[in-house]
């Protein structure tokens, strides 16, 4: 038996429960065929008007329906799913209740469209003020306003229906925010605060002024038509990256109380890296030190090599920044190596699940451990020649996969990575 | 519960080396200190009338935010954060040290989006007026909204606002969640140090009560104070709270990272704990606060308590119930004197309790409600309560330094 500890002491952290929805589908089964299959979540959007868009494709969830619609609704509605699946099989506490803390990557809520259109509806006039609105806001019509749009409401209700204990963390690293929430996780866990955690990341921006806000910072694709093709991570022609919706969810514990209770070990969280880049609110330092700072930060975190590593799971965004960037700090951390490890852009396929996205990926990094198959980048047909990965083009690749890093870098200088393994080191 | 663990036979002692802030009564320790003590409350009840807020007081904010495309690209809850955050540096003797700054880690509490009200109000007119064409909404958001007006609405974007400012770039992590956020960012942070995960860190945050944005969110709910200004505890019949602005932010440290560095305390920050009461029933918050207080170890008869609470109910009727099983106890509450800041009211209570512990002494009551009486011995214990007006409780223990 492998000791319960690692190489530095610390408690072990494993993987005994996973959960993801996205524009792919519900479930771990849906996800995993059609991302092998190199399929496409990404579509035209059909849930609100795209006249006056540059951008008009994206990977909503539409097969979820909820009721009265908010993204902040329909985010919850996407923890829960994901959340429902991860519990589900780790096995792990009672219904209702799950025997530790919660960690949400969630998007920060504010009032949207529909229900400011709602409140502005009551006027007979057409020519009101702010104050007018302020006037009417009381009273108790619009009282379910107040919670939904609450910044803790969805970890809130997720505390509630899970049963998670202590106080919940709603949390946001921007495009780290996945990534952070499972650190966070294993660190508790490392302190020994507690035997177990729900960690997750859910996304549901995809709303008109959510749009809006990524079009006019240049930050989307534009290449609408087909919009299956738009998503091109590494290639020259990459334009942006695509807005998408999903949840990924893990159940976390410590190796001791996963193997007490007989749990089915589904990987291990052996190391997590985050490191600050001050130089820019949107773009990365020009030299990639914090990147690199992260990924070495990680491996040092992990006890492990880059030698050691096999694949790497990009952020690869397809934003012609970000993949330049991403290869020129893996290659420094990397050496040679940046060449011949497999790499793979989950989000050529589901999209950019932005605040979702690390604990996506870490869920489809998972899987490829366990499945010994790396899911392919799609739209990979114009490789851009400065970006030398080994990158999975187009179809799945069998390999022999031990440890993934996955990495994550966000708006406000986020950057975290996260190393998995299949076995305990 | 969640609590800070004690995993180690020995956890790190953890000291807080700087404070920060920047309020409606004054930038900077002096500042406040001497407006609590002649017990000066800065309240507008006509800007924004019927409501009544805490008005930031205007600073200098080149001294703080030097280029002004800096300023620019902040709104003014990032303007106000940013610049208490370089305020705490400059307290705990870090300012421009970039090896500390290099690792420093960085946990906030923050809301997020300062909207342009224009924008909204012009666009729901014409909705109004019949001209909602499919579409209308995203001409109106691309050619209006201000293109990196998003960057000033990211709850994030206040800690990387902090980082490319002050260059405090060691982790950034930001807690979103009303009230309990700054508890929890103020958690965790300890606990890291305490179990030698970090060495130091950032705590706090910002709050820009001067939006009639977030009366809206709060208006739905009925949890405006209206009209008139009266002190927290005389609020039962006419309830509510006045949103106030504030920035507040502390530097935490082991105690071997300050004495190796020769930094002196303010004060210790002993135990941070936090919880959710399900709210379903009366009395579930008063339990809740009973449990915290019985988790926060050994504490002395005598001493203070510095609440945030709201003036909302019936959150602080509840919380008035616990506080009266602790009469002997000197309560101040931050609320009377700065209004309410959401994520940044945990931290200001913190910062004015390790401020108070330094200084020696309390701050004079607010009001004549009984509620806070006269402490005439110098605080060595005070305890930090956090009742969020809807959700979640939290309450921190901060001790002198033996």
């Amino acid at each position: 038996m492998t000791a319960p500890r690692d190489k530095f002491g610390r408690p072990i952290v494993v993987v005994t429960g996973m959960g993801v929805i996205t524009s792919l589908g519900a479930g771990k089964a849906d996800n995993w065929a059609k991302l092998t299959a190199g399929e496409s979540g990404i579509r035209t959007l059909s849930r609100f008007p795209i006249e006056g868009l540059k951008t008009t494709m994206a990977g909503t969830i539409d097969f979820i329906p909820v009721e009265p619609f908010s993204s902040v609704g329909l985010s919850e509605r996407l923890a829960v799913l994901a959340m429902e699946e991860a519990i589900g099989q780790a096995g792990i506490g009672g219904k209702g209740d799950f025997p530790g803390p919660l960690f949400l990557a969630v998007p920060p809520v504010e009032i949207e469209w529909p229900q400011r259109e709602e409140l502005a509806k009551g006027f007979g006039t057409t020519d009101f003020s702010y104050d007018d609105l302020l006037a009417v806001c009381g009273g108790g019509k619009f009282g379910t306003y107040h919670h939904r749009f609450q910044m803790g409401s969805v970890a809130d209700y997720l505390a509630a229906t899970f049963g998670t204990k202590g106080s919940p963390i709603s949390l946001s690293t921007a495009c780290a925010s996945g990534a952070t929430a499972i650190q966070l996780g294993v660190e508790a866990i490392r302190r020994g605060e507690t035997d177990a955690a729900l960690c997750a990341g859910t996304e549901a921006s995809v709303n008109q002024e959510g749009l809006v806000r990524f079009s006019l910072l240049s930050a989307l694709s534009t290449q609408n038509v087909p919009p299956q093709a738009a998503s091109k991570p590494f290639s020259k022609n990459r334009d942006g990256f695509v807005m998408a919706e999903g949840a990924g969810a893990l159940v976390l514990e410590s190796y001791e109380a996963a193997t007490a209770r007989g749990a089915a070990i589904l990987g291990v969280i052996a190391g997590c890296g985050e490191l600050t880049d001050s130089f820019h609110r949107t773009r990365s330092s020009p030299d990639g030190k914090p990147i690199i700072g992260c990924m070495l930060k990680t491996l040092s975190d992990a006890g492990m090599t880059p030698e050691q590593i096999d694949h790497i799971n990009a952020h690869g965004t397809a934003t012609p920044e970000n993949d330049k960037m991403e290869y020129q700090t893996t290659s420094t951390v990397f050496g040679e190596r940046a060449r011949q490890i497999p790499v793979t852009s989950n989000k050529s396929m589901v999209g950019h699940t932005i605040s979702a996205a690390g604990a996506v990926e870490a869920v489809f990094s998972l899987l490829t451990l366990e499945h010994q198959r790396i899911p392919p980048t799609i739209n990979y047909e114009i490789p851009d020649p400065t970006i030398q990965f080994d990158v999975v083009g187009n179809k799945a690749r069998d390999a022999r996969v031990t440890a993934v890093m996955s990495n994550s870098f966000g708006f406000g200088g986020q950057n975290a990575s996260l190393i998995l393994t299949r076995e305990p080191a | 519960m969640s609590g800070t663990p004690a995993l180690r036979a020995e956890p790190a002692e953890v000291w807080i080396t700087g404070i920060g802030l920047a309020t409606s009564l004054g930038e900077g320790l002096d500042a406040n200190w001497d407006a609590l003590n002649a017990g000066r409350i800065n309240v507008d009840e006509k800007s924004f009338a019927p409501y009544v807020v805490h008005p930031w007081t205007q600073v200098n904010l080149d001294t703080q935010i030097p280029k002004k495309g800096d300023q620019r690209q902040m709104e003014a809850w990032q303007r106000i954060g940013t610049y208490a955050a370089g305020l705490a540096l400059e307290s705990a003797g870090v300012k421009g040290n970039k090896e500390i700054l290099g690792r420093m880690d960085m946990v906030i509490a923050a809301g997020g989006g300062e909207r342009d009200i224009r924008v909204d109000t012009t666009i729901l007119n014409a909705q109004a007026k019949g001209n909602a064409a499919p579409g209308f909404l995203n001409e109106r958001l691309m050619s209006d909204l201000r293109p990196t007006l998003f960057l000033a609405q990211l709850s994030n974007l206040l800690a990387g606002n902090i980082a490319i400012v002050h260059g405090v770039c060691g982790t950034s992590r930001t807690f979103m969640g009303e009230e309990v956020a700054g508890v929890d960012a103020t958690r965790i942070a300890l606990a890291r140090i305490a179990a030698g995960q970090s060495d130091i860190a950032l705590i706090g945050g910002s709050h820009n009560g001067e939006r009639k944005d977030l009366m809206l969110l709060y208006g739905f709910g009925d949890y405006n104070l209206k009209d008139k200004f009266a002190p927290v505890w005389e609020r039962a019949e006419h309830p509510g709270f006045a949103l106030g602005s504030a920035g507040a932010f502390l530097v935490i440290e082991s105690k071997e990272h300050a004495l190796a560095r020769g930094a002196k305390p303010f004060a210790r920050l002993t135990r941070v704990v936090s919880d959710r009461s399900p709210r379903r029933k009366t009395g579930e918050i008063t339990a809740s606060l009973r449990n915290l207080w019985s988790g926060l170890g050994e504490l002395r008869d005598g001493e203070a308590i510095f609440t945030g609470a709201t003036g909302a109910e019936p959150v602080t009727s509840e919380e008035r119930v616990f506080l009266g099983e602790h009469s002997g106890y000197a309560v101040r509450s931050t609320g009377t004197r700065f209004g309410h800041t959401l994520d940044t009211q945990f931290a200001l209570g913190l910062g004015l309790a390790a401020l108070s512990i330094s200084r020696g002494s309390l701050f004079p009551p607010g009001d004549s409600s009984g509620v806070e009486i006269e402490m005439s011995k110098p605080p060595s214990q005070i305890v930090v309560v956090a009742t969020g007006h809807w959700r979640g409780e939290g309450m921190a223990l901060v001790e002198a330094v033996s």
